[in-house]
């Protein structure tokens, strides 16, 4: 129930005192609430949860995030094979 | 899909695996609190890719579990009026009630509907103008400034043939009244990803103050949950004890402030009872007197009579994390997600249900 899902907002504009949009999820496209996230503009990524934008996504954090993990990811070529307690 | 796929790369999870391997020097008892991070686990084998000596225990994070029976059986009751129509998360309509439960009421007639929004009540209620349109308002802090926003709108726009049944729970008291049991195991804890995208990780500095425990705020996907892992296992190898984020692309400190408002415009804090768990105090939201005309509780007479859960469901146990699902005597037996003894055999986040669909053979075998 907790869930929230990343999509890419296409289209962002106020209709009567409300804020909707249109997010892009995948190949998917559904109108949403941004009246959460204010600042969130055309090309920015949301995460949207029972039809809200509930954050934009900080592409920043995201990518760094990442790409320390993916560093850490391709060193695993390098790791001993399956230890005690690990499965394959 | 992107900000999904990357996270659930399986070279990077065996990475951060081998990586709490290495670091794990003692046995760690851990819970998640949320059930759509139970799923996750799961789903994709992650307690099974950690070392032996950490146990990952399961939190009562699942709105549709600790939904009380009282609320079920007046969901039911208003279901079957035939002045209402009942809309719901489509996750409720199998949750037991004392005697029914929503999809039955729906096949005796009710006129039960399924939104995957809160707006999209609201629509309902436009449209059918001479029917009294109820919405079953429950969730974290994640989906109440959603519903919070659909009173609000009510409101606005005067409409008079709308009301919501709430039922709302808040993390941190439940992370409180879990620490100050007795049976309490838990040595650190994931806080939720989307419940602290609303409010913020500010809030659970209280408690590592209180309780000396670690908090690492986690997010959804394989990846995120083995670095929140290994997050909190360095915490409590180096004898630490404070609040992380490990979710930073949707997490900040002070959380998202327009929803913060919407929901002190709207609720205010109250107890609030979970089922299986008991009341726990200022855990829960309730309208504000502003508010009262969109109370279905006020205006409604749902005066319900509630019998006991079936004495053989241990889903009081399984929500505090002192028992897996397959401790179970009726699990996969008697209880399965068809006929459900318990709610969290029910929701796609219960841990009954996160076992039965990807354990039950593991079990039988």
């Amino acid at each position: 129930m907790c869930l929230a899902i990343p999509g890419k907002v296409l289209q962002a504009e106020e209709q009567n005192g409300l804020r909707v949009g249109r997010v892009q999820f995948g190949g998917i496209i559904r109108s949403v609430r941004l009246d959460f996230v204010p600042e969130a503009v055309v090309g920015d990524y949301v995460m949207v949860h029972v039809g809200f934008a509930i954050s934009q996504v900080d592409e920043a954090e995201a990518d760094r995030t990442y790409e320390m993990l993916r560093e850490m990811g391709a060193l695993e070529g390098e790791l001993p094979p399956n230890d005690e307690g690990m499965t394959q | 899909m992107k900000y999904l796929d990357e996270y659930r790369d399986s070279r990077i999870a065996r990475a951060l695996a081998w990586e709490i391997a290495s670091v794990a020097t003692k046995p760690w008892v851990l819970m998640e609190i949320c059930g759509g991070q139970t799923h996750t686990i799961m789903r994709y084998g992650l307690d099974e890719l950690l070392p032996s000596t950490i146990e990952l225990v399961h939190g009562p994070g699942c709105p549709v579990c600790v939904t009380p029976l009282e609320t079920i059986d007046k969901a039911i009751a208003l279901a079957l009026r035939p002045d209402v129509t009942l809309v719901s998360y489509g996750d409720m309509l199998r949750v037991p009630g004392s005697n029914s439960d929503l999809l039955r009421a729906k096949a005796q007639g009710g006129d039960v509907r399924i939104a995957y929004s809160p707006v999209e009540a609201l629509k309902i209620a436009h449209a059918n103008p001479n029917r009294r349109v109820v919405f079953l308002a429950i969730g974290f802090e994640t989906t109440a400034p959603a519903n919070a926003m659909a009173a609000h709108q009510a409101k606005r726009e005067g409409l008079t043939n709308f009301s919501m049944l709430v039922s709302h729970v808040l993390v941190p008291p439940a992370i409180r009244a879990l620490l100050a049991t007795r049976e309490n195991r838990v040595q650190g804890f994931i806080a939720p990803g989307h419940v602290c995208t609303i409010m913020g990780y500010q809030q659970y500095e209280a408690l590592v103050r209180d309780f000396a425990i670690p908090i690492v705020v986690g997010g959804f996907e394989p990846v995120d949950l083995l670095e929140a892992i290994l997050m909190l296992v360095k915490q409590l190898e180096r004898g630490d004890g404070c609040v992380e984020n490990q979710y930073v692309r949707s997490v900040t400190y002070k959380g998202n402030f327009p929803a913060q408002q919407i929901l002190k415009d709207v609720f205010e804090i109250t107890d609030q009872k979970w089922r299986g768990i008991g009341s726990i105090p200022d855990s829960g939201l309730r309208f504000r007197p502003e508010y009262a005309a969109y109370d279905a509780n006020e205006i409604f007479d749902l005066e319900v009579i509630t019998a006991d859960e079936p004495t053989e469901c241990i889903s009081a146990q399984v929500l505090q994390g002192l028992k897996k699902p397959t401790d179970c005597s009726a699990f996969a037996i008697r209880c399965t997600p068809e006929n459900p003894l318990g709610a969290p055999m029910v929701s796609a986040e219960g841990a009954c249900a996160a076992y039965y669909h990807y354990r039950r053979h593991a079990v039988a075998s």
